[in-house]
Parts: structure tokens; sequence; C-alpha cells
């Protein structure tokens, strides 16, 4: 459709859809975005990667119009564009998708569609409108969502295609795409990336911030890599490799593929039973599940967030109770009740690291060599006089943790929210794996961690296995447990819907099951 | 039983309307404060206000000149309802300024108005007046009188249908009337109109409307304005429309907190807002009506029956009457997040 590709003159007359320069600006001492420059092409799908931390969001955000730049322009279509709010973004055709979604809950999708785009004090022929327009771009995109049902109501796959529809509504020429997959299947999120090629071919313009490579080669035209608040490079996708991204992404040549041997599995160390768990609501989360852990082995659990993982987890851990069902370890029953105790099961060689590491895994205000300690602080190395706690040895104690693990800075009085998500991750790690646990749950290890450090939380999982340990992973990144497992469950609803080893599976039969679907059912 | 239709059911009605009226319209203005996610248990201090104001200024208003009047005549109760909806626009905006702008503790916020109105309203009364906190007892001219609605009088004896019209509907002051069509606009602006949706919506994700390109700041002070404005029409009524004919220290006597749990018991609805505060409303006047109350295995004490209303509010606000969700972003300050 477009004549001008070959034509390089006529090419350099088209005015780039976004053009930044020199933007800046700092949150307090932190300089999230450094003097950044960045053009996108219109009609172009490009990639922004970086780090959890690297200034991504931020940028997109100014763009948007959620914060102020303290320094810096943008052009939007080759026009100088002052962006003070949203309400300037969406005036000059900018939309936004972001990490979390923006939508109201109990309202329905057309409601929330036409939130802040009314015509008129009243709401009648906004609705009126707003239901027509919807249709078409349904139509149009690939976009199908029932305008009456309540957000709450629907998947969250279906929920971001509100947040797309609702940017299109307001005319968007250039759509911006926060993290779009981390919720989501691998199923749904190949249907977004139809819904996206189909949109660039309609002459929308798309950026997207991921962290995920696979990702960004599958469907971005060129591709930026941001670190430490600066654009450290902007590529051709086609002219780049994941490996080359990381290393731009990180300073030095990372390792993507795990290295690990072959699993030396032994005997049996847990034994689930029917783990049943009905929630206040009277929900069923978790439904019949049984499954067996060895020694020297990792087993995966795969699926999308909200299917029971989190409950198996808390039944394990001792956190959560079980509404039915046994556990069982060395053959011998565990407490599954409401009056489980975790200390108990730390006791007993079950170490858990939590999938919430701010809620669960640390108490955020405290210091770190307080945090390396909690769980165990009733064990008689950190008792000392009179009952008290033997703070000389819980300090020394953190030092050697923070050390053994490269947690930066290796300082034990700062408090825990000071470090970065990758070095918050690994005192909680360094905590339970130093204890020489016999099983070691660990829940989304690498949610929020940057890619140095989550080279460095695998290779620790990995030799805590070659170590005869057993190991129940959780984790909604597939990738993760596809690079990790020797074995792999799949849930879904619940239930699981089926097991699989990573020699024998793809990422495609896995995204079935993961939706709900066994795929040797309709073969 | 004839009797008991016209004589007991519907002066207990009547009177259950008059109870009811300041209740709801506290129970609304808390409704749109709620509703735009900033809790409000200032309700009572900005109806005490509110009284304070309208008995006070409609007192100066009608004196002779002499004794430091403005001699307004009939036009005294309008200048005290414009002071006590002042008054206490201004207490909600305190708030607002507080849980908006500085984004503090709404509750505390809340407390410290009521608290705040307990003591000035008897410190200013005490220093204008000098009757120990009260404010003068209100004439002619000073005061809602009852409207009589048309053919009121004619249609007295025809049985049944002349007797409600004529005992439970006609014969109300005018901001009875007012309360009942601010049901109807209240709804009406909040599911209707486009102001209805953003406010709904601010109270549940104000990240949603910020990123929709709408003010969080401008809209939530729009809502509590408007709680401002009720609050001083439920103020003005207790002083200014009821038989208490001017302003006594702590009047107000807990309603704003009744209004509150009638608010947490309609769910946040304003047709349902009505219904919860025409029951207390209701338990008020039969606590009223019959000091003591023969079951004939018990004798219920007088006490206990003019306990009924706070009762129901104790039960209400423990949660018995089944679950109620707040909007949830109700008592969280709105702060961009990184």
């Amino acid at each position: 459709m477009s004549s001008t590709t070959n034509n390089a003159g006529r090419l350099d007359a088209v005015a780039p859809a976004i053009e930044l320069s020199g933007i800046s600006k700092a949150f307090g001492p932190v300089q999230a975005n450094k003097d950044i420059s960045m053009t996108v092409a219109k009609g172009a799908i490009h990639g922004i990667v970086g780090e959890n931390g690297a200034g991504k969001s931020t940028l997109m955000s100014i763009l948007y119009g959620f914060y102020k730049a303290d320094a810096g322009s943008v052009k939007i279509d080759g026009v100088p564009t002052q962006i003070n709010d949203s309400h300037d973004a969406i005036a000059a055709g900018i939309g936004m998708v972001h990490q979390h979604f923006m939508l109201v809950d109990n309202f329905t999708v057309l409601e929330n569609v036409v939130l802040g785009a009314e015509e008129g004090a009243t709401l009648g022929p906004s609705l009126r409108k707003a239901r027509k327009e919807l249709k078409r771009l349904a139509d149009e995109y690939e976009l199908d969502v029932n305008p009456d049902a309540l957000i709450e109501d629907i998947s969250v796959g279906f929920q971001q295609r509100v947040e797309i529809l609702k940017a299109l509504y307001r005319q968007a020429e250039i759509l911006i795409l926060d993290e779009p997959t981390g919720v989501l299947t691998p199923d749904e999120a190949d249907h977004l990336f139809r819904i996206l090629r189909n949109l660039k071919e309609q002459g929308k313009t798309i950026v997207i911030i991921t962290h995920k490579l696979r990702e960004i080669m599958d469907v971005t035209d060129s591709v930026s890599v941001m670190r430490r608040g600066e654009m450290t490079k902007t590529i051709a996708t086609s002219t780049t490799s994941p490996e080359d991204l990381a290393e731009a992404m990180v300073g030095r040549r990372v390792l993507l593929e795990v290295d690990k041997k072959p699993a030396v599995v032994g005997e049996t160390v847990m034994q689930m039973k029917g783990l049943s768990v009905t929630d206040v609501h009277g929900v069923k989360r978790l439904k019949n599940v049984s499954f067996e852990l060895k020694r020297g082995e990792i087993l995966g659990i795969a699926g999308v967030a909200g299917n029971g993982q989190s409950e198996l987890l808390e039944v394990i851990s001792g956190i959560g109770a079980a509404t039915s069902g046994e556990v069982l370890m060395h053959g011998e029953a565990i407490d599954v009740s409401k009056h489980a105790n975790a200390e108990l099961r730390r006791k007993r060689g079950i170490s858990h690291v939590p999938e919430d590491r701010h809620q669960r895994g640390l108490v955020m205000p405290f210091m770190t060599w307080e945090n390396t300690a909690f769980g165990y602080h009733n064990e008689p190395e950190y008792s000392g006089k009179m009952g008290l706690a033997n703070q000389h040895h819980m300090k020394e104690d953190a030092r050697e943790k923070m050390e053994r693990f490269d947690i930066r800075p290796p300082n034990p009085q700062l408090v825990a929210s000071h470090f970065s998500g990758g070095n918050q991750q690994k005192i909680v790690l360094a905590r339970e794996i130093e204890r020489n646990p016999d099983v070691l749950l660990i829940g989304q290890p690498t949610r929020g961690v940057d890619i140095g450090a989550i080279e460095f939380i695998h290779q620790q999982i990995v030799n805590l296995r070659d170590a005869g340990k057993a190991i129940l992973l959780v984790s909604v990144e597939l990738d993760e447990i596809q690079a990790l497992s020797d074995r792999i469950l799949v849930m879904f609803d619940g239930v699981v819907q089926g097991e699989r080893l990573p020699e024998n599976t793809n990422e495609g039969e896995l995204g079935l099951l993961m939706a709900g679907v066994d795929p040797e059912a309709n073969s | 039983m004839m009797d008991f239709l016209t004589n007991d059911l519907l002066l207990l009605s009547d009177s259950a309307v008059r109870n009811a009226i300041p209740l709801l319209l506290a129970c609304l203005a808390g409704l749109y404060s709620e509703r735009a996610g900033i809790f409000d248990i200032g309700l009572e201090g900005k109806m005490l206000v509110a009284a304070f104001a309208a008995g006070a200024f409609s007192a100066i208003a009608g004196m002779p000149a002499y004794d430091g009047g403005w001699e307004m005549g009939a036009w005294s109760v309008w200048i005290g309802l414009g002071a006590a909806i002042i008054a206490s626009t201004i207490f909600s905006m305190i708030h607002a300024f507080a849980s908006i702008t500085l984004r503090g503790n709404q509750l505390i916020s809340g407390v410290a108005i009521n608290f705040f109105a307990a003591g000035i309203t008897v410190l200013i009364g005490q220093h204008w007046f000098r009757m120990g906190g009260q404010t003068p007892q209100l004439r002619e001219g000073q005061r809602f009188e009852p409207i009589s609605l048309p053919f009121a009088e004619s249609l007295k004896d025809v049985p049944i249908v002349g007797d409600i019209y004529y005992q439970l509907i006609s014969g109300h002051n005018i901001i009875v009337y007012f309360g009942f069509i601010i049901v109807a606009l209240t709804w009406w602006v909040l599911y209707r109109t486009r102001f209805g949706l953003r406010m709904r919506a601010v109270g549940e994700n104000p990240g949603a409307v910020d990123t929709a390109g709408i003010s969080v700041v401008k809209l939530r002070y729009s809502a509590l304005i408007i709680t401002g404005i009720l609050c001083g029409l439920a103020g003005a009524y207790l002083s200014l429309g009821t038989a208490a004919a001017g302003f006594g220290k702590d009047m107000t006597a807990g309603r704003g907190f009744i209004a509150l749990a009638a608010l947490i018991f309609a769910k946040w609805k304003p047709i349902s807002a009505m219904g919860a505060t025409l029951l207390f409303g209701m338990l008020e006047a039969i606590g009223n009506k019959y000091q003591t109350l023969d079951l004939g295995f018990v004798v219920l004490p007088g006490q206990f029956m003019q306990a009924l209303p706070y009762i129901l509010t104790v039960v209400i606000l423990a949660g018995f009457v089944g679950k109620a969700i707040p909007p949830k972003a109700g008592g969280e300050p709105y702060v961009k997040e990184r």
C-alpha cells in the first residue's frame, strides 16, 4: 500500500509520527530520563526495551502527559507539541494502554469507553454514538467486546481490548502499550499482535514497551534500548538479535539460556493429595489437586495468574488453609488446616519465597539484617542473652549473605525498600536458601527483576536442585517455566490441566493447556 | 381499624417524614462526597454549623434595628438558609483542602470538623446572644412555615385518599418537598449525566479519570461543594423548619452519623437512601409517640424506644445488614504512581 518506501526522497518528506529530543526527568535524586532523543516513523511498530527502572515507562508517561519533563521537546507529525496533561496528549492523537489498566471495574465497557470523551452534559447521546462506533471498530480490528459487560466480569485479555478501544474511540493515531503481554496467555498475546499489525496496516503508529525480547523480535520494525535512564541504541529489528539487545540492556554479555545438567531425580519428598480451597466468597480456587514432588527436581507450575497457583503455594507453605485434602512430607501428614503454622513448616525444612515479596517476602521499611532473619528469628543462633535478639550476629549474618548473593549496595543497615527489585528478591532468596531446606517453594522468582539478576537467581535455583533438594516453582512467565523445569504442571481454573516434560512439549501446547484446552482430547 | 389508619399510622408517617428530611439531606450530601472517593464523617459537624448559622442569621435578620437587627421581615428565613449553606460549604472546603490538596487522612479531618463545629457554634452563640449557646426563638418570617398544597382543605373529608393528601402530603415546609426533589435529581445526575459518570468513576478508580484527561482534583472539589450545600440545607431544616425554631447546643444529636449509617445501608444509592432515612425517621417517630410499648410479655421502656434509631445505626455499621461495598477509591488520597 505504500509506494513511498522505495523512494528515499519522498520518505524524508513524511514527518516522523513521534520525535522526542533532549527529554530529561528527575524524581528527587533519581534521574529517570537523561537527555533522551527518539524518532518513530509513521506507521511503524516501535519497541522500547530495558530493565525495570531503566526509564521506559517514565518516558512514555511524559509523552502521554502523565508526568511533565524537566527539559526537552516533543514533535508529533513534525509539529512541535506542548503536552501538559493527558488531555493534551489525547488531543494530539496519542492513546496509551497502561500496564495496570485504567478502567473502572463496576462500569460497563461502554461507560469506560465514553468516560472523558462524552459529548454534552447528558450521557444518552454519547452512549448511543459509542455503541455504534464500538461495533464498527470491532469489525475493523478484531476487537470484539460486549459493550454492556461489566469490566469486573471480563478477562484481562478483554479488558486490554477495552483499553485499546478507548484509545481508538478517541481517534488515536499513536498507540503506546506498556508491558501489554504481562497478563496474557500466549494465545491472547498472539491475538493482540494480530490486532497491532492490523492497526499498523491502517497507518497507526505503535510504541510497545516490554522486557520480553522475543516479542520485540516478533512484532516490531525498530527498537530502542534504554539503560539507567539513557537511550543506548536505536536499531532496525531485522538487523539485531535477542543476545545483542540483552547486552545493550544490561551492559554486558548475558546468558539467556539456563545452564543446567540433566536432573538426578531421587525419592518422593512431598505428596499433595486432593487439595481443595474454597475462598471466603464461596468460590472454589483449588479443585482436588494431587501431585508429588521429588528430590533433585524442579517442578514448574505454569498458568495464567489467578488459576489457583497462589492458593496452592499458600496451602503448602502454611499461610492458607485447605478446605479438604492433605499434604504428606516424607510420608507424614502435615497440618493444612487453618491452624497451620508457617514457622513450623520452616522447621520441617520447607522454605518459601512468596510470590509477592513486598507483601509477604519482606517488611519494606525494616533493615536488611532484620529481613534476613525474619521467619527464623526464634532460631537459637539469633538469640542472645536473656531472651533478647542477638543483633550483632544478625548483622554479621546479613553481611555474609549479602556478599554471597551479590546484593548491592552491601549494607545491612539499609531498609528493604531502598533496593532494586532484583536485589530485594536476592535478600529473600538468601534468607530462604541459606537455611539449606529440603523443599523450596518459590513463586514468581523473577517478577520485576532485571535481566542480570534473573541469570543469577536462576542459577541459584538450579544449584539447589543439583544439591538434591526438591523445588516447586510457580511462575506466570512461560519462558521461565520452560527454561528451569524438569517437569511441568499446567493449572487452569483450580485444576491441574495437564502434565508435560519440557523436552516433549512446546509453547503452543502449553499455551492451550493454560487456556483450559486439552490438545490431546481433541486429537 | 379506620381510626388507627387515619390517626395513628398517618400521624406516625407524617412525623417520620419530618424526622427523615434532615437525615435524607445529610445522607445525600454524604453520597456525593463518598461517591467521589472522599469519606466524610464530618456530616455531623457541617450540619451543626449550618443549623447554627441558620438560627443566628435568621434571628439577626429579623430583629428590630434597635436590637442590632436588620429588619428584613419575611426575607429573614432565606438569609438564614443562605448563611447555613455558606457556613457548611466553608467547612466542606476545609475537609476538601485537607483531604484532596494536602492528601491528609480523611477520617481525622472529619473528626476535627465535628469537634470544631461543636465548640465554635456554642462559642460564637454565647458571644452574640448570651443565651448559653442558644439562639433567640424564631418568629414568623424567621422560620419556614408549613405549605398547604392546593385543594388540601377541600379534599380533607374524602376518605383515605383525602386523609393521606391532607395529613401526609400537604402541610410540610418547603425544604421537605425540596428534599424529595433532590433525591430524583441526584439519581438523574448520578446515572444520566457526564458529571455523574465522572464522579462515580473518580470514586472507583481516579487513575482512569486522570488518564482520560479529566482533573481528579476539580471533580472531587465539585462533589464536596455539593456536599456542603446539602449539609447546609439539612442543618437549616433543623433550626428553621422544626418545632425547635432556633438553634440549640448540639442540636444535631448524632444525625450526621445516622445519615452515614443510612448511606451504608442504602449502598450509596439515592433512591435507597430515601428508603433508609424514612426507616430511621419512622423509628424516631415510634420512639416519640409510644413512650413505653407493652408487647404483652414485656414492657419496653421509653429509653429503649428513644434509642431505636441509634440501635439500628450500630446494627448497620456492624455489618449485620448484608455486605455493603463502598466506592473502591474511598479514603485514599490520589497520588500519581511512579
